[in-house]
């Protein structure tokens, strides 16, 4: 049974300025399994933003079907949370505050479950000690942690990770990446995780889906075969290079095609 | 030779911070130190031009000028007399009933006003006009309209302090980051839990600015109204002592509103600062 349901979904934006409208993703059907964490890559601009928050419920689409255990999605919904590219966390509100946030709004825990779950998360993510701490005194790394403490344990069945730690820098990524998926193990959610780099994607995801650029369609799909638990040294591994580089070759393709003036980009103007 | 002298040299401990009284308050110290000198200087110039006298006449008029004992007496005088309090408690109350006001109403419609996109661009240009107009070229109209005594001053301080408030609440609500929203949404937040998780949080710093702002041009309302309309107040008191000379009872008056504005002032800040516990230091 899948957990998640894409099906030829399209979505159209208007261009305001050039008074013509783009497509954004076009006819991306892609079905995630229960407990699956799928990646997906692409050029920027690719829509896989789009994507994700179409399937958030926060983007309403043209055509097609998002369903989700067979319920199609027409908003936001318990069953669904997001960790957003930038932390987005209340600065007035505590780093408990802030865990505590999503349960909130949800209202379907009662209080004293959201004050053990808030605790049982902040431990998951590594952030006990900080309790009481405010987001602005904490580094970029430990704001994403508790973005993810959020969105868990608000308790969905599919969590939506859209670039999570594209902001970080290089060091503190490959310790979040090894985290995260320590933290998947335990947790066990459906994922769909939209990132643009190549490495992450393979070495946190059973499937890799690659995107193709403007409009968004989907390119191919790789099986990523590594048994888990999965080390970082993994990253080092001929199997695991030859992959990257597959994906690499694909995307690479494609970028081309924009700069040969193939893609819907017009000429002259930059491909974002 | 060196390296030995280096070895047995002992690792001197840092010195403890000294923390000397002086260091603590210094700002306090030069401060209330050179409040004093001006004074001082004041007093012994008045005092001394006052005994001067050029022609039979002394060289400093108590009709143009006065100095901080004189003042002192002013107030001593009017304290007794009853005459102060009543104007105290009269000003005091002009403000708190327009300034109340207009916190309440300022802080209301701002958030109105900045949430819904529609109504701000229907008042904005009034909203400007209005902030830009000095309320006190209103006060003739606000007479005619509200005759004389506690009312129209009242409103006067009502209108003075409105705007400020007004207008940086409409900013805080205007300028909430997309980025809370759009979470806030996706844990399927209501209208209502927006507005009290994000907006309203989000405006308090802009909020407690325009209250600072909406103090100081209040206190400002207060006396041009009372100076107007009033018979009664410290507006009233500064008025009327300039018509009759008594100098000392002017600077009584101003010296009493610029006490009350510090006052309010700094109350203000503190609020302030604590509701902006959790912003990064600056």
């Amino acid at each position: 049974m899948n957990k998640l349901d894409i099906q030829n979904v399209s979505k159209r934006y208007w261009l305001e300025r050039e008074s013509r409208e783009v497509p954004a993703c076009e006819g991306v059907t892609l079905s995630v399994a229960d407990g699956e964490f799928v990646a997906i890559v692409g050029p920027s601009g690719c829509g896989k933003t789009t994507l994700l928050n179409i399937v958030a419920g926060l983007l309403p689409y043209d055509e097609g079907h998002v369903r989700i255990d067979g319920e199609r999605v027409e908003g936001p919904g318990v069953d669904r949370a997001v960790v957003f590219q930038h932390a987005s966390l209340l600065p007035w509100r505590t780093i408990a505050g802030n865990v505590r946030y999503g349960m909130e709004l949800h209202g379907r825990f009662p209080k004293p479950e959201i004050e053990q779950r808030t605790e049982r998360f902040i431990r998951m993510v590594g952030l006990q000690g900080f309790e009481r701490a405010y987001p602005s005194e904490i580094s970029g790394g430990m704001q994403q942690r508790v973005n993810l403490a959020r969105a868990l344990a608000s308790d969905p069945k599919v969590l939506l990770m859209d670039e999570p730690f594209a902001a970080l820098d290089a060091q503190t990524r490959e310790f979040m990446q090894a985290e995260l998926l320590k933290i998947w193990r335990q947790a066990r959610k459906t994922v769909l995780f939209i990132t643009h780099q190549i490495n992450e994607a393979v070495y946190l995801a059973d499937r890799v889906v690659v995107m193709s650029s403007r409009p968004g369609r989907i390119k191919d799909v790789f099986d990523i075969p590594f048994a888990r638990p999965r080390a970082l040294e993994l990253k080092r591994d001929a199997r695991f290079l030859a992959i990257e580089d597959r994906i690499w070759k694909l995307i690479e393709e494609e970028s081309e095609s924009i700069l040969a003036g193939g893609g819907s980009t017009p000429a002259g103007a930059p491909a974002v | 030779m060196k390296t030995e002298t280096l070895a047995t040299t002992p690792v001197k401990a840092a010195p403890p911070r000294r923390t000397s009284f002086y260091k603590d308050h210094e700002g306090l110290i030069l401060g209330g130190a050179a409040v004093v000198l001006v004074l001082a200087a004041w007093e012994a110039a008045w005092q001394h031009g006052r005994a001067y006298s050029l022609d039979a006449e002394p060289m400093i008029s108590a009709l143009f000028f006065t100095g901080p004992s004189a003042v002192l007496g002013a107030l001593r005088e009017t304290w007794a007399s009853g005459q102060l309090p009543s104007d105290l408690i009269h000003s005091g109350g002009n403000f708190v009933v327009g300034f109340t006001m207009a916190l309440a109403a300022g802080v209301v419609l701002g958030i109105v006003i900045g949430w819904f996109r529609t109504v701000r661009l229907l008042l904005d240009p009034f909203l400007n006009a209005f902030y830009a107009t000095p309320r006190i070229a209103l006060v003739p109209l606000i007479i005619i309209m509200f005759g004389i005594g506690r009312l129209p001053a009242i409103v006067i301080v009502f209108l003075s302090a409105f705007f400020p408030i007004l207008i940086n609440t409409i900013v805080g609500v205007k300028t909430i980051d997309d980025d809370l929203l759009k979470a806030a949404r996706s844990f399927c937040a209501s209208h209502v839990q927006i507005f009290t998780t994000v907006a309203l949080p989000g405006s308090v710093p802009f909020i407690l600015t325009g209250v600072r702002q909406g103090v100081a041009h209040g206190l400002i309302g207060v006396v041009v109204s009372e100076m107007f309309v009033g018979g009664e107040g410290i507006g009233f008191m500064i008025a009327y002592s300039g018509q009759t000379f008594a100098t000392e009872r002017i600077f009584l008056g101003v010296a009493i509103m610029a006490g009350a504005g510090i006052l309010l002032t700094s109350a203000a800040e503190r609020l302030q600062a604590h509701f902006s516990r959790w912003r990064p230091e600056r």
